[in-house]
């Protein structure tokens, strides 16, 4: 691993009495796609903000490409923010838009029409330039936004929820083009979002926020397989956390563990359970189909419940209907050891 | 206010198509035909009327009307003897105003002095407006939005007798400057600029004010997240956003300055502006003063044309 791209040392940030971000190490990759998942209010866009430069760190450092930036403003900072609002300026063309960093630089006006023709064109906006911000849509401001923050190569992007506001086809879409254009342009990539699917399919690594505090970094398939606290197994995806005496009903063992509900074999109570499989028996309690899936609910013994995912293949074991009495099997190693 | 219209005037619902409910007076049909609705839009169409057209009138007559007969007398004569209006038919007053050098210099200084105004009102606005709308925090805003605001509401002649007394002989403003070995400007041309820029300037700032305001703070943001400077920010963000609204002011602080005639009398010395000299005119020659105010008018529309093409006026 290089020098890296972003360094956060103990940076912590206090609004009067608030504390938004306490005490976070962070330190990003050079060409990395790092995303910061968080719920709302949870600190990950003070994160982001005090990376570009629009908030101060109450204590800690900041680092870009090893440089200490603590203190600059954010005109002097080697980053580009790509805003939640996209924020493109109303009084000029999406080409003056665009242009505007070069501009600041004093960049020629051929030579920064050119450019930002060109940045356009990888946004797949040809021949938007002479148009007002207030005649796109929402999907062709973004990547107006988009184009105005990397037309001059920052080493580093910042995304701040960037595809919140489009609809859920198109931010499909959005998603594989960001993942694209940075593999491409090579460009360090932090994006802030709420979006657990967001983060898992787009990024490198996610840091999982909560309460201003990092809970796990690590590539998204580790941190969804293996999740550190309670809250980073809640917040990626569902899962059934069992802890105390509900564990040791259900698991078999003392603790606080979580298991997936994508892990958990529904059969009929005939079936027996395989070499190293942990199994219970349950009421069929409720059965939601959602499309591509089947989620059932199941009630055991002692009010404790289980929460299935099932893909909607063919195989469904004739017993699992409403109220039927089930058999739920899963592999030890699927009932995963959380820190209580 | 009662309405002393016809019964027409109660009947429910707007005028356009069958009305949803039959009215529960006896002698209405169910299904009123077309010349029931037909009387239902004339009803409308006359209440509209009876709201609108006093208004109106008062308007074209009050005020469109006086300006008429204004350019009208411009073209009439007085009898040199009796100061009487003559109304017979002659150019000889705009001939005058256009051929008489004197007229000439006073329109050009007016003129000068309303441009002089409106710069120096834009220019001490922009930071006033751009503190209290960016910079300062909710408990300074509420102070600085009344301290703009309470001086509209003195009287004018109050606030420019005082300034008569601060820029007298013996005033404050001398006294104050007498140490530095300095003194102030005296009674003339430059303290009218001064009065009238102080009389004027809440004009400026309240629009400024609000366009400033009303800039997302995400995008001064960007601005400087693309790599731009406070100062290049000011330039190509803030001060195009506010341009429409120092346009919108300028129009008040122009047009209020080239029509003053009181603050040249009070403060001017012996500075004559287009105002005073059709004052002064109105008793002895009528259709030379209202020659002569065809020039502040003509003036006006000419500014609010080239502020309408500059694209000011498109919220309006």
């Amino acid at each position: 691993m290089t020098e890296a791209a972003v360094r956060l040392v103990s940076v912590t940030k206090d609004f009067g009495a608030v504390r938004a971000v306490d005490g976070v190490d962070l330190s990003l990759a050079g060409g990395e796609f790092f995303s910061l998942l968080g719920p709302s209010g949870s600190g990950k866009t003070t994160l982001l903000r005090l990376v570009a430069g629009f908030e101060r760190p109450t204590t800690g450092r900041v680092e870009l490409s090893g440089r200490e930036v603590t203190a600059l403003p954010p005109h002097r900072r080697d980053v580009r923010t790509v805003f939640q609002d996209y924020a493109l300026f109303p009084h000029m063309s999406v080409e003056q838009n665009v242009a505007y960093a070069l501009m600041v630089r004093g960049v020629r006006k051929a030579e920064r029409l050119a450019r930002a023709r060109e940045a356009l064109a990888t946004v797949r906006l040809d021949g938007f330039g002479p148009r007002r911000p207030a005649e796109l849509s929402g999907g062709q401001r973004q990547r107006v936004a988009l184009a105005r923050a990397l037309v001059d190569r920052p080493a580093v992007l910042l995304l701040d929820e960037p595809l919140g506001a489009l609809d859920l086809s198109l931010r499909r879409r959005m998603q594989t083009e960001l993942k694209e254009l940075q593999r491409t342009t090579g460009i360090t990539f932090l994006l802030v979002t709420h979006d657990q699917e967001e983060a898992l399919t787009m990024s490198d690594r996610v840091a999982v926020v909560s309460d201003g505090r990092i809970e796990q970094i690590g590539p998204p398939v580790e941190v969804y397989e293996r999740p550190a606290t309670a809250f980073v197994a809640g917040f990626m995806g569902t899962t059934n956390l069992l802890r105390g005496a509900a564990a040791r009903r259900v698991v078999g063992r003392p603790g606080t563990f979580s298991i997936r509900p994508e892990r958990i074999r529904l059969a009929d109570l005939a079936e027996p359970p395989a070499e190293g499989e942990r199994t219970v028996t349950g009421r069929v309690a409720d059965i939601v189909h959602a499309g591509a899936h089947t989620r059932f609910t199941i009630a055991l013994p002692h009010d404790d419940r289980l929460t299935v995912i099932r893909q909607n293949l063919a195989g469904l074991p004739p017993s699992v209907r409403p109220d039927a009495e089930i058999r739920l099997l899963w592999d030890h190693d699927d009932a995963f050891p959380l820190p209580s | 206010m009662r309405a002393p219209t016809a019964r027409p005037a109660q009947d429910p619902g707007p005028a356009e198509g069958p009305p949803p409910r039959p009215a529960p007076s006896p002698g209405a049909r169910p299904a009123p035909g077309p010349r029931a609705a037909a009387r239902l839009r004339l009803a409308a169409r006359l209440r509209l009327a009876a709201l609108l057209g006093p208004p109106l009138l008062w308007l074209t007559l009050a005020y469109l009307g006086s300006l008429a007969v204004l350019l009208v007398s411009a073209f009439w004569t007085t009898d040199s003897f009796t100061s009487d209006v003559v109304r017979t038919w002659t150019t000889d007053n705009l001939h005058e105003l256009l051929t008489t050098p004197v007229y000439r210099t006073i329109a050009l200084r007016t003129v000068s002095i309303a441009i002089a105004v409106t710069l120096i009102d834009a220019v001490l606005a922009l930071p006033m407006a751009f503190f209290m709308a960016r910079v300062a925090g909710r408990r300074w805003r509420r102070p600085l939005l009344v301290a703009v605001l309470t001086p509209l509401w003195a009287g004018y002649l109050v606030k420019a007798y005082a300034w008569r007394v601060m820029l007298g002989h013996d005033g404050v403003l001398n006294r104050t400057l007498a140490p530095l070995g300095l003194h102030g400007p005296g009674y003339g041309t430059t303290a009218v600029v001064v009065v009238l820029a102080y009389l004027w300037l809440p004009y400026m700032i309240l629009p400024v004010y609000a366009a400033l305001e009303r800039i997302p703070e995400r995008t001064l943001e960007a601005s400087a997240d693309l790599g731009a400077g406070p100062w290049r920010t000011l330039r190509s963000i803030v001060l195009p956003a506010a341009r429409p609204a120092l346009l919108a002011g300028s129009v008040f602080t122009f047009s209020l300055s080239l029509g003053d005639y009181l603050t040249v009398q009070i403060v001017g010395g012996k500075t004559q502006l287009i105002g005073n000299v059709i004052a002064s005119q109105v008793t002895l020659d009528l259709p030379m003063a209202a020659a002569l105010s065809a020039v502040p008018v003509v003036l006006i529309v000419c500014y609010l044309a080239a502020v309408r093409r500059a694209g000011a006026l498109d919220s309006l």
